[in-house]
């Protein structure tokens, strides 16, 4: 083992279980947006005014965003206890029942005894000593409803490491991918593992990762490039930005693997700079890898020169797209290109680049630890490992969640995330973010996979996840999307352009009471051309949240243009008195 | 060369060219609009579209930026071609209503107004094909123009909608412009375009106006040929 990395390791290990008590609260944005910046400054504020000995740290996001802001006690030989929904005037109270024998009258939500790494398996535990009895109680968090059926590969970090400690990302397993590889695994057999695995891209298209990297490698160019895609834009989804706020070198250290693979020497994140706590999250990251020597001429040592500059982005959905993204980055205006010659020919000024979207990069590391056979017996057969998705709307538990390919829409929205609250029906699941569609109640039992989402009129995107109640309007969703994209799309090409904002137009009398006889064939019929003549994504999935609408809720269509009547009661033109 | 097939005609066309090229270079028409043979294609007004075939897949391409490969079947007229070519001129024709231009390709492919369509007041005759965009960059070489905005928002012109300070007032963006929408007037020995005013320049033997004076010294910094010798008209030289 190279000694600069036992020695982090050491130094990690120490700072994620320290010889006294250590306190961490969940500060990425969903917990901040929360509060937890309040609760923070509190406990900083009663530590000192109490002179406690106790450490004080920040942590990602752990997924449980229904119950934020998280509050994280580690007491030596105990039990992790996490707090929820703590709010500044309950911090005397946590603080006042640390210690050996104190009543714990504010109930901790859950516990952790000891984890088994998923990157490594090794063993952390937390609790050393026989429990008290008063923590039996106290549910396990493996245990919850919430995580029983969740595997964490991506986020396997958040919530667990201060994100701008890169000790603490080494004593959980990081880097260790990257030195096995640099010293021993050949460039080609990187890919080989990576293309076995069956990774396919997060982003949403999921196009094989392996396949994507050896096309890259096998281009002909001297210059090459890998590019993160930190461009995360859909409404309500967050999935990348907690791993880029919470995990960072997860993200880099997975860029490395790609580069050294693919034969690349210089790397780009682009990330949006509305994601401010992730640009700072990156920037740190990047320059204590590179005082690490993780970045930089010479990696370990090992000939192989590698580094990463960010780019922040400025907001516009379509940079997400790949070709725009690049052409942002070389500082024109963020506009796709047609891409009949692939970027991994032609890409970045013209050379050879890689992107993969974030949580691609964060598998990485993970697949080149435990191999791609323990990789592809995860999830389903045609979509290997797992998925983050931001579970959010008519849900009981709203959060991030990573569940193995093949869950079923059932088990997502029941088991993990509760049930719709105040006992209302379930309607639809909208996945794939804005130009994603709406799968109906009655295929509830569709296991979640690129192909499966595909079939049913949806897409995989990048994760977005949004549960929608009885007292949701289907065409009303449809025109918000439309009406989001209409303001996103570049401008560049016709059918995107003008087709889009059409049929926003459209959508809208209908949900105004304007709606005529034959809007709905002719907003099939737009739809299709938009498909075919669109020059990129953008466009080409426009149509769905049309067409997914109209395929399982024609009625309700039906309803507001001939009947002029909106079932759910939202479209308030045509609400009536009775 | 490269065998392909465009409507049944089997064709022969040099690698490295468009579907496009080798339609026309066969007597095979192809409406196009953002094209121009002197500039970059950017693909964007989607007219062109084609289908085509290789092996078990097929799908709609521009046929604008599509290069030729071996084998490749294409229809240019297939159904879901013109689905794409209708919507995009009825697209076209509700954002700008007053082209003539628009209407003429329309009428000769049969494609009606979509009446269903609210008819814009507020884009002129601009259909954001960017062939002035390319041609002030690509051609002329100082990119006075360029795009604004996006989406439908999206509009041509110099940077923050003031007089630019790199345009030579050659034209040659009215020129391309296939719809007529940009204006330039010339009026005495002046010419204003963009909101900008130029200074004719007069042939120092015959007094005829030859060309706006920051055109010609833009044309002398960069070819190197004395500004004095280019202020005599061809006529006089």
């Amino acid at each position: 083992m190279n000694s600069l990395l036992a020695k982090m390791r050491a130094k990690g290990i120490k700072s994620l279980a320290p010889s006294k008590t250590k306190i961490m609260v969940g500060m990425a944005t969903c917990g901040i947006a929360s509060g937890a910046e309040l609760v923070y400054n509190a406990l900083a504020d009663e530590i000192k005014k109490q002179k406690l000995d106790i450490i004080l740290s920040k942590t990602g996001c752990i997924g449980m965003c229904y119950r934020e802001p998280l509050v994280d006690v580690i007491e030596p030989t105990h039990p992790r206890l996490t707090y929820s929904k703590v709010s500044p005037k309950d911090v005397t109270a946590i603080l006042n029942q640390i210690g050996e024998g104190k009543k714990k009258d504010k109930k901790p939500y859950c516990r952790i005894d000891e984890e088994n790494l998923i990157i490594n398996e090794e063993k952390m535990s937390y609790l050393t000593s026989t429990l008290p009895d008063d923590m039996k109680v106290i549910p396990l968090m493996s245990e919850i409803d919430f995580y029983k059926k969740q595997v964490k590969i991506a986020t396997r970090n958040c919530g667990f490491i201060d994100p701008g400690n890169i000790d603490e990302y080494i004593a959980r397993g990081g880097y260790f991918s990257l030195q096995k590889i640099l010293f021993g695994i050949e460039p080609e057999k990187v890919i080989d593992e990576v293309e076995g695995s069956g990774l396919r891209g997060r982003g949403g298209g999921g196009f094989p990762t392996g396949f994507k990297w050896r096309s890259c490698r096998n281009a002909p160019g001297e210059v090459k490039y890998v590019i993160c895609n930190g461009d995360e834009g859909d409404p309500g989804a967050y999935m990348d930005r907690s791993i880029m706020e919470g995990d960072p070198h997860s993200v880099i250290e997975g860029m490395i693997i790609g580069a050294y693979a693919i034969g690349a020497q210089e790397g780009y994140i682009y990330v949006r700079d509305e994601y401010p706590l992730a640009v700072r999250a990156l920037t740190e990251a990047v320059s204590q890898a590179r005082e690490g020597g993780f970045l930089g001429k010479d990696i370990f040592n090992s000939g192989f020169s590698f580094d990463i500059k960010i780019s922040k982005g400025s907001g516009a959905f379509v940079c997400g797209e790949s070709t725009a993204l690049m052409a942002s980055l070389e500082g024109k205006a963020g506009e796709p290109r047609a891409k009949y010659v692939h970027t991994v020919e032609h890409g970045l000024w013209d050379q050879p680049s890689n992107l993969n979207n974030v949580e691609t990069w964060a598998n990485v590391p993970v697949i080149m630890s435990r191999g791609k056979d323990w990789f592809s017996q995860i999830g389903s057969k045609k979509s290997t490992g797992t998925k983050v998705f931001s579970l959010v709307g008519n849900v009981k538990n709203v959060g991030l969640i990573e569940i193995p390919m093949g869950t079923t829409l059932k088990e997502i929205v029941y088991d993990i995330g509760g049930g719709i609250p105040k006992g209302k029906k379930l309607k639809a699941v909208q996945t794939g973010g804005p130009s994603g569609g709406c799968i109906p109640e009655g295929l509830i039992d569709l296991p979640v996979g690129f192909d499966e989402l595909t079939k049913a009129g949806s897409m995989m995107g990048s994760g977005g996840m949004i549960i929608m109640d009885e007292n949701i309007c289907m065409v009303d969703v449809a025109r918000y999307f439309e009406e989001f994209l209409q303001g996103e799309s570049c401008g560049k090409c016709v059918p995107c352009r003008e087709g889009v904002r059409r049929m926003r137009e459209i959508l809208e009398d209908i949900c105004n009471g304007k709606g005529r006889d034959g809007d709905i064939e002719l907003l099939e019929d737009m739809s299709q051309a938009i498909i075919d003549g669109s020059l990129c994504a953008l466009g080409s999935s426009a149509p769905n949240p049309v067409l997914s609408t109209i395929r399982y809720f024609r009625d309700e269509y039906n309803a507001h243009i001939l009947e002029k009547r909106c079932p759910a009661g939202v479209c308030q033109e045509l609400a009536h008195a009775e | 060369m490269i065998n392909l097939v465009i409507d049944n005609k089997k064709i022969q066309a040099e690698g490295g060219s468009t579907i496009l090229q080798a339609a026309q270079n066969n007597g095979i028409k192809i409406p196009t609009l953002c094209y121009h043979e002197e500039l970059t294609a950017s693909g964007s007004c989607r007219l062109c579209s084609v289908e085509i075939t290789k092996g078990k897949r097929t799908k709609i391409v521009t046929s604008c930026i599509y290069q030729v490969e071996e084998g490749l079947i294409v229809n240019t007229q297939s159904e879901r071609v013109m689905n794409v070519r209708r919507l995009v001129l009825q697209l076209l024709m509700a954002r700008c209503p007053e082209s003539e231009v628009i209407q003429e390709i329309a009428e000769k492919v049969d494609v009606k107004p979509q009446t269903r369509f609210q008819l814009d007041e507020d884009k002129g005759k601009c259909i954001l094909c960017r062939q002035c965009v390319k041609v002030c960059e690509e051609v002329v070489g100082v990119s006075a123009i360029g795009f604004s905005y996006r989406g439908a928002d999206k509009v041509v012109g110099p940077p923050f909608m003031e007089p630019s300070q790199t345009c030579i007032g050659c034209g040659a963006c009215a020129y391309v412009c296939p719809t007529g929408h940009i204006i330039m007037e010339d009026l005495g020995d002046e010419r204003i375009i963009w909101g900008k005013h130029f200074k004719m320049a007069k042939c120092k033997v015959c007094g005829k106006l030859l060309a706006p004076e920051d055109q010609l010294k833009y044309i002398s910094k960069t070819t190197g040929v004395p500004l004095d010798n280019l202020t005599t008209c061809v006529d006089c030289r």
